[in-house]
């Protein structure tokens, strides 16, 4: 089975931002960088589907020269070559524009299916994966917690609202976007890292794939959130803080 | 040029984000200077489409179908597709719901246009301007679509169901010509893992505890904290996957929804899918050591700082004023 795992680079999650003189984006330059955590479930469950099944592992990567590095952990883990579509600036183009590339990267390959993560967390849209199997002219399901293959045929667990779950079958080839939890998650062993360093990375480029850049929706400014509640903060020395919130809940909001 | 509301329902039980979704049509309907004409899809959807005609909307659409009687991605997306292109709206508004996010993407690739999710504010300025979050909840941003029509589905409690306006809307039933061939998942029907030993909604006090904690072993801090309170313990989603505690217990989009008069929320961030199932507390207490964590925007009381050493203070703190 030919798998392809679409992953993205983003911010650590308790990265501080500042937002970039433009004021419509954060500055990155002193930022750090990881896998984007349910970017990383998909690839644990299409290492495991591997492992079942046999085949290949695809790592499929849009964005700058520095995402090199979230490949190259992709690799060490157990994926068995990737794709990089080296983009400048991912946030010049909207879900649509960075589909249609990862699609046209993906299409060549002719895979069996196509993971990615349910979100990302960094936008947050949650539509890549749906937007590319749009793209590609294949079916879809959505935050898949397992995935059963068994002649062409994939049935999925899909998580719904307020604990309940649902099976859903469908014939191969698919794109699933996988929630957050679904599995444990592996550590690259040294032995990975070594290997990862002798395989192939290949690199191509958005005009390479023939894709023109669309922007339907454009961010026009990201500032603080505005907040909808009076908070009132207790800082500095913990006990003081625990008595002044002790005092507050049993004479100001009355709870205690 | 009209807004058209996508409403959701499942075997008759309204998603309760509809309603907010409506009022939210309405209110930009005024803005915007258009009408506002709601849809619902699915197998004998004539009783539902009928109740919401009872707002003050234009028309209601009942897109009716026997292959509709099962959601699924391709049936919704083919169906609603054929409705957009008949009456042709500007401006098409979902709920955030995870059915949404399941197809209106796909929907919106049909028309070469991306699906602006999770919106939590709109506004009329120079045309319309959409506002979602970024980063976890982190930071905001104003997004101005282009091109029509624009597809933005909305945040469970941005918008006010109480605010609906009532009235009488025409109805009409619309058939699309839906092909079961091309509709390719096959769902079965849905399912609970196991019967819920834990009613969160019932507790008056809660002691949420997130990532901040680190590890299994620190989950007694909060555990004592919970109980100097008698309060329920619950937890945000990763708690809960890691095993750390009962998946019963987990408050959030994919857990229970809770509304308790206080909710004491430790190292939580504040993810909008936490945010959403707690955010209807009485009081909100966060404890956390970042300070521009998106969970200070519900609370109404924060400790900035290290729970490890703000949560045994608590402790003190409560048994004191007790004895």
């Amino acid at each position: 089975m030919k798998i392809i795992v679409a992953i993205k680079q983003v911010p650590l999650r308790d990265s501080h931002f500042r937002i970039a003189a433009s004021g419509k984006w954060i500055e990155e330059s002193d930022l750090s960088f990881e896998i984007n955590e349910p970017d990383a479930y998909a690839l644990e469950e299409a290492l495991q589907l591997r492992e079942k099944h046999g085949g290949e592992v695809i790592a499929l990567c849009a964005g700058p020269e520095r995402a090199q590095q979230t490949i190259r952990d992709a690799l060490a883990k157990g994926a068995d070559r990737a794709i990089h579509i080296e983009t400048q600036d991912l946030n010049a183009l909207d879900t649509l524009g960075v589909a249609q590339l990862l699609a046209a990267a993906a299409k060549p390959e002719q895979a069996d299916l196509i993971l990615t993560g349910l979100q990302s967390d960094d936008l947050g849209a949650g539509q890549t994966g749906v937007v590319v199997a749009e793209l590609l002219g294949i079916p879809h399901s959505t935050i898949i917690m397992q995935a059963e293959v068994r002649d062409r045929v994939i049935r999925v667990k899909r998580e719904l609202e307020n604990g309940w779950f649902q099976h859903i079958e469908m014939p191969l080839p698919v794109v699933l976007t996988i929630q957050s939890g679904s599995n444990k998650l592996r550590y690259a062993t040294l032995m990975g890292i070594k290997k990862a360093k002798n395989k192939e990375v290949k690199r191509i480029t958005p005009a390479e794939l023939g894709a023109e850049s669309s922007a339907a929706a454009k961010i026009e400014k990201i500032y603080a959130p505005q907040k909808s509640k009076q908070t009132q903060i207790f800082e500095g020395d913990p006990k003081a803080a625990a008595a002044q919130l002790v005092e507050k809940l049993k004479f100001e909001a009355r709870v205690l | 040029m009209s807004i058209l509301v996508i409403l959701e329902q499942h075997n008759g039980q309204w998603h309760r984000i509809s309603w907010e979704t409506l009022a939210a049509g309405q209110q930009l309907g005024v803005a915007l200077g258009l009408p506002v004409e709601a849809a619902i899809a699915g197998k004998g959807v004539e009783g539902p489409a009928s109740e919401a005609a009872t707002r003050k909307l234009e028309k209601v659409w009942a897109v009716e179908h026997d292959l509709l009687e099962q959601y699924t991605a391709d049936g919704h997306t083919a169906a609603f597709e054929e409705l957009i292109r008949k009456t042709q709206p500007s401006l098409v508004l979902f709920p955030h719901t995870y059915q949404v996010r399941d197809f209106a993407p796909k929907l919106a690739t049909r028309f070469s246009q991306v699906l602006v999710s999770d919106v939590i504010a709109a506004r009329n300025d120079n045309g319309l301007v959409l506002v979602r979050q970024f980063f976890q909840g982190k930071l905001s941003g104003d997004i101005r679509p282009g091109g029509s029509p624009c597809f933005a589905s909305l945040q469970a409690g941005a918008w006010r169901a109480d605010q609906l306006e009532t009235g009488s809307a025409a109805m009409e039933t619309f058939v699309p010509t839906l092909d079961a061939s091309r509709i390719r998942q096959k769902p079965e029907p849905p399912f609970r893992e196991t019967a819920r030993a834990v009613d969160l909604s019932a507790a008056g006090i809660i002691v949420s505890v997130g990532r901040g904690i680190k590890e299994e072993s620190n989950i007694p801090v909060v555990r004592e904290l919970a109980a100097a309170l008698g309060a329920e313990l619950a937890a945000s989603r990763p708690i809960c996957d890691a095993g750390w505690l009962p998946m019963e217990r987990q408050v959030g989009s994919s857990g229970q929804t809770v509304a308790p008069k206080i909710y004491i929320a430790v190292g939580i961030s504040g993810a909008i899918q936490h945010l959403v199932g707690m955010k209807g507390a009485k009081t909100i207490v966060a404890i956390n050591k970042d300070p521009n964590a998106p969970i200070f925007e519900v609370a109404d009381y924060g400790i900035v700082g290290d729970l490890f050493e703000v949560v045994p203070a608590l402790v003190e703190a409560l048994k004191k004023a007790k004895g």
